[in-house]
Parts: structure tokens; C-alpha cells; sequence
């Protein structure tokens, strides 16, 4: 294992998760903040790095009385807060900042001081898809599904089976959204939203954000939190329009992402004790444990059956239950983030804790299946 | 009958809609390096060169994948698929699938299709897909 590349000291989410008509995004994001700060003992004039996706960082930085010497608004959708990661521990070995803010904030079902995704009728995913009425990410992410179920014999059970053993784990967490056991027959009878899929299938749509406060690995001993070592990072894109994706059965984002990530954290998959892939809907972490090399191309659904995810199993992967169970305010990335840090504090709940985990990989995704980033944490 | 939001052409690809309106398809060639694609730019994203032309398609493809959308416009009929094609020249595009149940059982992953067109606007027509030899309907979508 080489160095760290930085540490996560502060880490939280918003002080509630759900449906929360009474707050704005903008303040989502702020609750966020703050908490994160109380986590580590800081106040935004301790803050001189911001990064967020989504809501412009100057606003955030009005907002909240933050001064920042450097600033991030990369925004590549929901996997943009593991880049912001990366580029964190970037700028603070360069010095160019000393202590970031990363933060997340979505009234992704409420609606409220929303900032809408829209794409204009003059960009080409304008031009070239939308005159075929897809109505986003339920019947865009999920067009290559057929295609890689017909290539690997995946079946809809198969596709079941991913939120069934989710619910497992969000069965342990208090504040997940959705976290009743549920069975293969029940996820193949929810409503039909775009077959293959049904709704048990997709992801959720709540209100809530989340918050990390990075600094290097010399100055994380002085937190009160145990600190969590960034070790590797990766990012990617490949596309935009799902029609560009050069695959249907294999993600190159995600392998280029997750292989840069493995690389410069110097670690081999057997190393890795708990892994989190970002499931915007079930075929997802399909994909993403086939190329992060967990599993040979085709084999995931067949590993997902054989327990080795769920609890008890030797990788358990999406232990809040995912975006399909916990939370999904649009672009989920922060909480995959959010439950990597728990594991490796330690502090997840009864249930749900790896036992002696000490390396957990966390795979982001943004747009539809368009872009990645892989962020490598480890315990101290 | 389905609509979606219509495209605004911009001056890299208002050569593809006007040829659409005439009833040609089109995608892009590289005379530099051979590569074709979709949709339309200004030179090759394969090798880089501006050195591409027009190459006007047969109209036959496959269906490469696709999903039914159930979640259908107020003013849309019946659930419908959202259909990514290979066209014969080889790249892909997306479009909606005509003449045909919407159905899984009718819509067969690789099945032969031809391209028919589908009047929207003065200025669009947007390509879209039947199974190969199907009868004509008299409306396009």
C-alpha cells in the first residue's frame, strides 16, 4: 500500500434524509456543512478549499462565510463528489489549500430551490435523442440492460436479486428509506417502469446531502474523529449520449476509473474488504463489479446469487442498501462516499459494520453510465 | 401520437435534418482513417481529421437494445420503446421502433429493421425504424 493521499477527518450527512419539503437545496447543503464541521471540531473560517456539483461553490461559499483559496465545481454528475475527493488531495499536496469543504445537497423529490438538470434542443442529446421521448435517467441508463442480459443469459431475477440483498443491509440502518425484506416475486410485480425495470429496481428519489472535510494525512492525527486515508483515486468518462457507449456489456468509464484507482492506491482486488458501487438501478453494480475485476465479464449476477455480497459474504458491497434503498436525491455519489467512511471509522450500525474491514473501494457513476470516479479509503 | 421535444439544429448538423427531410439518412465518414460516425461533427473523432464527408446510410439496421418506457406522456399513446439501433454502416443511433408491437415478445434483440421517416415539423423529420419488410401503416409512428 503506498502513502496516503489525504485524509476525510470530518464526515456527515444532513441532520435528516427523506422527504423534506421545509428545507432548499441550498440549505441541504449547508446542513450538511455544518454538521460535518461540528463532526471534526471546525467552523467554516477553518475551511480554505470548497468543492460541490451541481450548486455553484461561489453561492455555497457566500452561503456558509467560507474564504477559499481554491475551488472545485467539477461537475460530471453523481460520481463528481469522488473526483472532488481526488482533486482535493491533489491541491493539498500542491498547496494550494490546506482544509476542504466537499459538499452535496438535493431536494431531488421535493423540488425545493431546486437546480434543475435540463438539456437544451440545440446540444446534441437535444437533437439526437430526445425527439424519441426518453424520459431520462429510468429509460436511458437502463437501455444497454437488454443487451448484456442477452450477451451473459441474465435474467429479470437476476436483476431482483440486486435490490433483494440491498434490503438486507438497509435493513440494518435506521435511516434508510426503504428497509423492509423484500423478495425476488415482490420486486418482479412492483410497477412497471421501463421493462425491463420495474420500480423496485430503480433507485430512489429523496431529499437530503451530505458533507466531508479533507486534509492532509500529517495534519489528521490533531482531529477528534479517527481519521479515514484516501490511498487511491481514479476518474473517467467515456460519453454523454448512451448511443456513444462503445460497449453495452462492459463499462470502459469504470474500468479506466477503478484500474487508476487500484494503481495508485498499490493494492490488489483481494484487498479489498468492502466495496460500494453506485446503483442509480439494479443492472449497475452488475457492470461495476465486473470492471473493477472483482468477477469476469458475465459472472457478477452468478456472485451476487452465491451470498458473496450480502451479509456474511467475503465482499459485502452497498452495505447502506444502495441508491435503490437508502437514499437517491439525484446524484448519489456523497452517500456511497458518507457509508465508505462509516465502515472505515467503524461506526456503521449493529448489523451492517464489516468486521475488521481496513480497505474499502467506492465507485461512483454519473450521467448514464457516461462518466466515474473510484476512490480507495483505508482505516488508521 | 408520440412527440417528444423537437431537435434545433445548429450549423455542424443542419446538413443531417435537411437531408432527413428529403428522406435520406445519413452519418459521417472519415476519408482519412475510414471511420464512421454518430452523430455528426465536424471532423473524426477516431483520428482527429476534418477530412469527413457524408455518407448516405442503406436504411437497414439492427436492434441493439432498447427499454418500453411505461412512464408515458399525457399526450402519448400506450407504453413505448426507447430503441437504440446498429445501422448497417455501422454506428448506432437512438430512435423509436414503428409498425410493431410494443411488446418484448415482438421486439427481438438483433432483428433486421429499415428506416422510415417521420415528418414532425417543416424543418424535422426524424428517422425511425420498422421491422424489416413490414407493411406499411400509412403513419409513421
Amino acid at each position: 500500500m503506498t502513502r496516503p493521499l489525504a485524509s476525510i477527518v470530518g464526515a456527515a450527512e444532513t441532520t435528516r434524509l427523506g422527504v423534506l419539503p421545509d428545507m432548499s437545496e441550498l440549505d441541504l447543503h449547508a446542513d450538511a456543512a455544518l454538521n460535518a464541521l461540528a463532526d471534526c471540531g471546525l467552523t467554516p473560517a477553518d475551511i480554505d478549499g470548497i468543492a460541490t456539483a451541481g450548486e455553484n461553490p461561489a453561492m455555497l461559499a457566500q452561503y456558509l462565510g467560507i474564504t477559499p483559496t481554491w475551488v472545485d465545481a467539477t461537475n460530471i454528475g453523481g460520481c463528481s463528489f469522488m473526483t472532488h475527493v481526488a482533486h482535493a488531495a491533489a491541491a493539498i499536496q500542491a498547496r494550494l489549500c490546506r482544509t476542504v469543504l466537499i459538499t452535496h445537497g438535493e431536494s431531488g423529490r421535493s423540488r425545493v430551490g431546486n437546480v434543475p438538470w435540463t438539456v437544451p434542443a440545440h446540444s446534441l442529446m437535444g437533437q439526437f435523442e430526445l425527439g424519441y421521448t426518453p424520459t431520462m435517467a429510468a429509460t436511458l441508463f437502463t437501455i444497454p440492460a437488454l443487451r448484456y442480459m442477452k450477451t451473459f443469459g441474465v435474467t429479470e431475477e437476476d436483476l431482483a436479486r440486486v435490490t433483494v440483498v440491498q434490503r438486507q443491509w438497509a435493513g440494518f440502518h435506521p435511516r434508510a428509506f426503504r428497509r423492509d425484506p423484500v423478495t425476488i416475486d415482490q420486486v418482479l410485480t412492483s410497477r412497471m417502469i421501463a421493462w425491463p425495470f420495474r420500480i423496485l429496481m430503480c433507485c430512489l428519489v429523496t431529499d437530503g446531502g451530505g458533507a466531508l472535510i479533507v486534509t492532509s494525512p500529517e495534519r489528521a492525527a490533531d482531529f477528534p474523529t479517527r481519521p479515514v486515508d484516501v490511498i487511491g483515486t481514479g476518474e473517467s468518462v467515456e460519453h454523454l449520449m448512451i448511443t456513444e457507449m462503445k460497449e453495452y456489456t462492459a463499462s470502459r468509464a469504470f474500468k479506466v476509473a477503478g484500474d487508476a484507482a487500484f494503481a495508485s492506491a498499490g493494492i490488489a482486488r483481494a484487498d479489498v474488504d468492502h466495496l460500494m458501487i453506485y446503483d442509480a438501478f439494479a443492472h449497475v453494480p452488475l457492470y461495476g463489479l465486473e470492471a473493477l475485476g472483482f468477477v469476469k465479464p458475465g459472472e457478477a449476477a452468478g456472485f451476487i446469487a452465491d451470498g458473496h455480497t450480502a451479509p456474511g459474504g467475503r465482499l459485502p458491497m452497498n452495505t447502506n442498501g444502495g441508491g435503490i434503498n437508502y437514499m437517491h436525491s439525484g446524484m448519489y455519489g456523497m452517500y456511497a462516499l458518507q457509508e465508505a467512511v462509516r465502515q472505515m471509522r467503524g461506526t456503521a450500525p449493529a448489523g451492517a459494520q464489516v468486521q475488521d474491514a481496513k480497505i474499502s473501494v467506492v465507485q461512483g457513476v454519473g450521467g448514464m453510465f457516461g462518466t466515474a470516479g473510484t476512490v480507495v479509503l483505508a482505516r488508521r | 401520437m408520440l412527440r417528444g421535444t423537437l431537435p434545433e439544429p445548429t450549423p455542424s448538423t443542419a446538413w443531417f435534418w435537411e437531408a432527413a427531410a428529403r428522406g435520406e439518412l445519413h452519418v459521417q465518414a472519415c476519408d482519412a482513417c475510414d471511420g464512421r460516425h454518430f452523430p455528426p461533427r465536424p471532423f473524426c473523432p477516431s483520428c482527429g481529421s476534418r477530412d469527413v464527408t457524408a455518407l448516405r446510410c442503406s436504411g437497414r439496421a439492427t436492434l441493439h437494445s432498447y427499454v418500453i418506457n411505461h412512464m408515458v406522456p399525457k399526450d402519448g399513446d400506450g407504453p413505448y420503446a426507447v430503441a437504440v439501433v446498429r445501422l448497417e454502416e455501422g454506428p448506432m443511433m437512438m430512435t423509436n421502433i414503428v409498425d410493431c408491437p410494443q411488446t418484448p415478445e415482438a421486439l427481438m434483440l438483433d432483428m433486421a429493421l429499415e428506416v422510415v421517416f417521420d415528418r414532425v415539423s417543416d424543418t424535422i423529420t426524424l428517422p425511425k425504424f420498422r421491422p424489416a419488410g413490414a407493411a406499411a401503416s400509412g403513419e409513421a409512428a
